[in-house]
């Protein structure tokens, strides 16, 4: 398994995902044009098999750089480059279908809240957010995540909408992880769980990077974050211009 | 993919009497994409559809789509019978009320296998089989195969016009509200399974709708109309979640959270 590690090592070097000189500011037309700038000038990275932490106090815009770094928020300025397909790709100045194909190839996100078509079964969500398999492994693949969630088979078939909000969190998990994207952002994923099924996502997150897996992620829960991430990238409060 | 456009519109201009329907439109669909048009009633929205799918004329400006052979018309220069020809293969169109394209006094399965008797199959068992089987794509049972359509329910109507709208394998489906007048309980289901089967087909697909919900669950990418005005244009989640002119804003703040 020598060429395995060497492989390992090689690949940490590899920048898979970086924000250059982002800013980014909110302009409300509804409450007489206000101007809340969130992020100015902010450059980060992350390497294949590393996870950054977003640090900093509530408000300070972690949420807005990593929505940003998926593409979900518009970038005011500066470049968010991602390595898709061996090429890297500005997704601030992408073509939306551009950013449509790398979010199924390379850019996954797990949020905070399940958003899905009402009435479609938990197995089938996850199933259907696989890349590259046929559906009976796409199924088989969803089956056995939920159950390492700890979501019970007796679940499986019925729609999220009435599931806890730890379970929909757990289902939002396991859709995200099933792809196997190689960058992966991740808003709050432990945010709803008891220690039990947090050391569970602890230990997914730690297989993923070892899987040369890059991981932006904000995490609350420091013991979480000390667990998880190898570098912590600091946000902090801009000074409203209003 | 290939990267160039199926169906791309520039320069539309229409109005009725006073009132703008198109100002300056321009629009571009990618193979397998699916672009939803929103905005309120009277933003034009309806009216795009019907000049980009060539069955209204604009004032001004062109609309070109690209064969499958690669082939670049001009949508409203072509001859009336090359149009319908396109109508009844290539693309498709589903109506908000599935009465305005169903023929109601001819079985169901009379309604799918009908299309493609209009492209040319014309053996009954091949043409009664796939009927069944687009039957059951949209989760309609076999055993209604013969059965007149004014005995289904609004929401089966609806997936027996998707089943006669796909049956042809369009490249190009144009949709007007496709969940509009149904039940919400009938509504998530029809979301799933247009959803599933635009991309399972790899369908492009312009889509109208005035549910900013079901232009999230369905769409690639947005448009927002007001006044006959493309206000903004960009990736769904992002137009949604971080609209930038002031009419998406007012929109997207209007939703009421159920």
């Amino acid at each position: 398994m020598n060429t395995h590690h060497q492989d390992r090592n090689l690949a940490s070097q590899v920048t898979m995902l970086e924000a250059r000189n982002l800013s980014k500011q909110f302009l409300l037309h509804l409450q007489g044009g206000v101007r809340i700038p969130v992020l100015s000038d902010a450059s980060m990275h992350v390497s294949a098999g590393e996870c950054v932490a977003l640090v900093g106090p509530s408000g300070a815009g972690k949420t807005t750089l990593l929505r940003s770094l998926y593409g979900n928020y518009r970038a005011g300025s500066g470049a968010i480059l991602v390595r898709h397909e061996g090429e890297m790709v500005d997704i601030a100045t992408a073509q939306p279908r551009e950013v449509v194909r790398l979010r199924v190839k390379t850019l996954g996100y797990v949020s905070q809240f399940l958003r899905v078509v009402p009435r479609v079964a938990a197995v089938d969500i996850v199933a259907q957010a696989a890349i590259g398999l046929t559906p009976e492994a796409a199924r088989a693949g969803a089956v056995e995540l939920l159950l390492r969630l700890h979501i019970p088979a007796r679940l499986h078939n019925l729609p999220p909408a009435t599931f806890s909000g730890g379970e929909q969190q757990r289902i939002n998990l396991a859709r995200g992880f099933i792809g196997g994207h190689p960058i992966l952002l991740l808003d709050e994923p432990t945010a709803s769980l008891d220690n039990a099924r947090r050391d569970i996502v602890i230990a997914m997150i730690l297989e993923a990077k070892q899987a040369g897996i890059a991981i932006v992620g904000i995490f609350h829960d420091t013991q979480v974050r000390d667990a998880v991430a190898d570098r912590q990238f600091a946000v902090m409060p801009l000074q409203d211009a209003a | 993919m290939s990267d160039e456009t199926l169906l791309s519109a520039r320069g539309l201009n229409l109005h009725f009497g006073t009132i703008p329907a198109l100002v300056n439109v321009d629009a571009d669909l990618w193979p397998g994409e699916v672009l939803a048009v929103v905005g309120e009633s009277g933003s034009g929205k309806t009216t795009l559809l019907n000049v980009l799918s060539g069955r209204m004329a604009a004032q001004s400006g062109v609309v070109w789509y690209r064969d499958t052979a690669g082939r670049i018309a001009d949508v409203h220069a072509m001859p009336q019978p090359s149009l319908r020809a396109l109508h009844r293969s290539d693309w498709g169109f589903v109506q908000q009320n599935p009465r305005d394209n169903l023929r109601m006094g001819v079985t169901a399965g009379g309604n799918v296998g009908e299309r493609l008797m209009a492209q040319g199959s014309r053996h009954y068992g091949d043409i009664r089989a796939e009927a069944i089987r687009w039957l059951e794509q949209v989760e309609i049972d076999a055993d209604r195969v013969d059965d007149l359509p004014r005995t289904f329910s609004g929401g089966m109507l609806q997936r027996l016009q998707i089943a006669r709208t796909l049956v042809t394998h369009p490249r190009l489906v144009f949709m007007d509200e496709p969940t509009g007048g149904l039940d919400v309980s009938v509504q998530a289901r029809l979301l799933d399974l247009i959803r599933g089967l635009v991309a399972r087909f790899g369908i492009a697909a312009v889509l109208v709708t005035h549910d900013l919900a079901v232009a999230r669950l369905l769409a690639h990418r947005v448009m927002v109309m007001q006044r006959g005005v493309v206000v903004e244009t960009g990736l769904t989640d992002q137009v949604l979640d971080d609209p930038q002119h002031p009419y998406t804003q007012l929109l997207v703040s209007s939703v009421l959270q159920a």
